[in-house]
């Protein structure tokens, strides 16, 4: 096994806050004291990247110290909460920025997904484009009309091939965009969250075109993403990001569950919610506060909120287990949010959901405030978390709903026989 | 550290030389600048109304006024030539120069979201961009002929067989350009108030320049510094081979090639230099 990626003290510092005011200020200091051949004063300050916490300094460390080597066929997975440093990390080997400190070397042709589509023009046929994308990826002209019929083939799209995407559908355009990509020919390929976009066949199109890469055409590929579902089917190492800094790197099945309990911990045991001290006058609707009970096998969530504005809304609960699935959502409404318009005041709903249909699980609840189509006024991630024990070790079973033992199957035999 | 021995493709690294231009690379990106000329060929006329007619309003209206006011108001010498092929000679090739500075020197902010994503060689950009602007100049320079030919005609110009030298000067032109506009682009990312200033500047030196102007009319005093401009010799080729007026030397001439030649390298190495980080600042 060869070596393709080799990093070695990889850091990224950036500077926080305005840029302008005072870059001259900071350029000149560091200009002179590389005139007189002095290391950079600003990179030995900085804060490591939390966002959680205030920082006193202005520059802040993205990336700080990352060493690894990543063999030929190694598809490898990148984890972290957000702002980890998992993009800055694939900026970095997709030669997007440059790092602060330190050497990456690789070997063969690096192709970057960090999003589909990029250089499209919506003028222009979904032929022209397939061409043009080709070749800001990095493809010859001649490679691209050798896999041209492929690519079209790929996406799905034949009908439409010399309308102009503008005319596409969002899937369209999306299949169109990772059909080229996908049918780079590079050494390496890196992939950041594109399988966000396009219906659930053609996201397991992706997916399953992404594990014949790795897996059939022996091509390393590095993937980011928070679907810890699709990380786990698709890469067999996983990073660890977290603040900045590489916790973890290792095969993902001992991964993956080292990072969800860390995610978990951080959030566990919140039965409560109180979002007083945050409150903005300029927000029509807004939640203040939210409770966490569970009694006689029912879940209740209570969710306060106040109207200063009388906006069409739902009050939306998400349900979602540790693996990052969504198990369900709750609406206080109907959908037509037109019609639930409430006049100015402070209200409560209450949400409730049976704790015997779900599978022993963590959950962690989502709340939101919007009008079902295009905007959201108020949202708040994992608030609440609350965990199902497994009472019994012996029944386990796969899937997200529970079913009660009585409830399972009932078997009759229908003819005597050996 | 034995394994750093092996053939690496590439080598990512904060710090790289300053002349470590990876002009190789440009050329292997050689259709991706073939389908980015073809892409603002194909689009520049789409979702328009008067599509391509715009390439002839912009120098007509701008060729009348000056006509007019500075021709007839302020009764500036055209060396004798005809005041409206005087003044469309001039307004035609600044059209191309000034276009081609302004827009290289934006190239990283117009271009930012696709240069936040993937990696290509950005010199492909700005050559992007010269090269098609050549497109809106040769529609302006054919109405530029059809007016040469009508005062042809009438006897009233003289020009000779420098016309032929134009391709050469339209490089020069291109190069210069292209210098100028890689070192403000590699400043517009940083301090965002300079385009301003380029927007604004780039009036001022067109007054700077002999277009409205012949520069005979210059005082002897001063026409050393008038001079200093490398785009002078360029101007008054332009009357000397069409219009038959004016002074162009060949040495003069030499200097602006070697200005362009120049400002180019320094504009390539300053580019590169700022390519590599200016995600971050932009």
């Amino acid at each position: 096994m060869s070596v393709v990626i080799k990093a070695e003290n990889i850091s990224k510092q950036y500077r926080l806050g305005m840029v302008g005011t005072g870059t001259i200020k900071d350029d000149l200091k560091r200009w002179y004291y590389n005139v007189r051949g002095k290391e950079d004063p600003f990179l030995k300050i900085g804060d490591a990247n939390d966002r959680s916490s205030k920082g006193d300094s202005d520059y802040v460390w993205s990336l700080r110290d990352i060493n690894f080597e990543i063999n030929q066929g190694d598809s490898v997975g990148i984890i972290g909460r957000n702002g980890a440093g998992k993009s800055t990390l694939l900026k970095i080997l997709s030669q997007v920025t440059q790092p602060t400190t330190g050497k990456i070397y690789t070997k063969g042709r690096i192709a970057s997904l960090l999003e589909v589509g990029t250089g499209f023009h919506p003028e222009m046929t979904g032929r022209e484009n397939i061409f043009l994308n080709g070749a800001i990826l990095g493809m010859r002209k001649h490679e691209i009309i050798r896999k041209f019929d492929e690519i079209v083939d790929f996406s799905g799209v034949e009908r439409y091939i010399d309308t102009p995407v503008k005319r596409y559908s969002s899937g369209m355009y999306v299949r169109l965009a990772f059909a080229v990509a996908a049918h780079l020919e590079s050494e390496i390929l890196i992939v950041d969250e594109v399988l966000a976009v396009g219906d659930a066949e053609f996201q397991k199109k992706c997916l399953g075109k992404m594990s014949d890469v790795s897996k059939g055409e022996g091509r390393t590929v590095l993937f980011v993403s928070h679907n810890i579902g699709a990380v786990n089917t698709l890469t067999n190492k996983c990073m660890y990001l977290r603040n900045g800094n590489l916790i973890e790197y290792d095969t993902t099945d001992k991964i993956i569950p080292i990072y969800l309990n860390d995610d978990l911990n951080n959030i566990r045991g919140l039965k409560e919610f109180d979002n007083t001290p945050n409150l903005n006058e300029n927000k029509p609707i807004q939640l203040t506060k939210c409770r966490f009970s569970i009694a006689n096998d029912i879940v209740e969530v209570e969710v306060e909120y106040v109207v200063r504005k009388s906006v069409g809304s739902v009050v939306a609960l998400q349900i979602i287990n540790a693996k990052e699935v969504s198990i369900i959502t709750l609406i206080d409404t109907d959908r037509d949010s037109d019609i639930f318009k409430r006049s100015e005041g402070s209200y409560m709903v209450k949400f409730t959901l049976p704790l015997s249909i779900l599978a022993p699980d963590i959950f962690k609840i989502t709340l939101s405030f919007s009008d079902m189509k295009s905007e959201r006024f108020d949202y708040h991630r994992d608030i609440l978390v609350f965990e199902k024990n497994n009472t019994d070790a012996n029944l386990t079973r796969d899937g997200i709903i529970f079913s009660d033992p009585k409830l399972i199957g009932e078997t009759k035999k229908l003819y005597l026989g050996n | 550290m034995n394994q750093n021995n092996e053939n690496w493709d590439l080598v990512i690294k904060g710090k790289t030389n300053l002349f470590d231009l990876r002009l190789k690379e440009v050329w292997r990106y050689r259709d991706l600048l073939r389908m980015f000329i073809r892409r603002d060929f194909v689009t520049v006329y789409k979702q328009t109304i008067l599509g391509p007619l715009w390439f002839f309003i912009q120098p007509i209206i701008t060729t009348l006024t000056f006509t007019i006011i500075f021709g007839n108001l302020a009764k500036i010498p055209t060396d004798g030539a005809p005041k409206l092929i005087f003044y469309m000679s001039g307004i035609t090739i600044w059209g191309y120069f000034s276009t081609c500075l302004v827009d290289v020197s934006k190239v990283f902010i117009s271009n930012s979201a696709i240069f936040g994503k993937v990696y290509f060689p950005r010199l492909i950009m700005p050559l992007t961009i010269i090269i098609s602007n050549l497109m809106k100049f040769g529609v302006q320079f054919i109405m530029f002929l059809c007016f040469f030919a009508y005062f042809y005609n009438q006897g009233t110009i003289h020009p000779n067989l420098w016309v032929f030298f134009l391709p050469f000067i339209l490089l020069i032109m291109a190069v210069m350009s292209m210098g100028i506009g890689l070192i403000l682009s590699s400043l517009t990312t940083k301090y965002r108030d300079l385009t301003m200033l380029i927007a604004f500047g780039i009036q001022l030196f067109m007054y700077a320049t002999p277009i409205i102007y012949p520069l005979s009319t210059v005082p002897e005093k001063y026409k050393w510094i008038v001079q200093l401009n490398p785009l002078v010799p360029i101007f008054e080729y332009m009357r000397y081979a069409y219009l038959g007026v004016g002074n162009f030397q060949i040495t003069s001439l030499v200097y602006s090639v070697v200005f362009s030649i120049v400002i180019l390298a320094l504009g390539v190495v300053i580019f590169n230099k700022v390519q590599k980080s200016f995600m971050d600042t932009v």
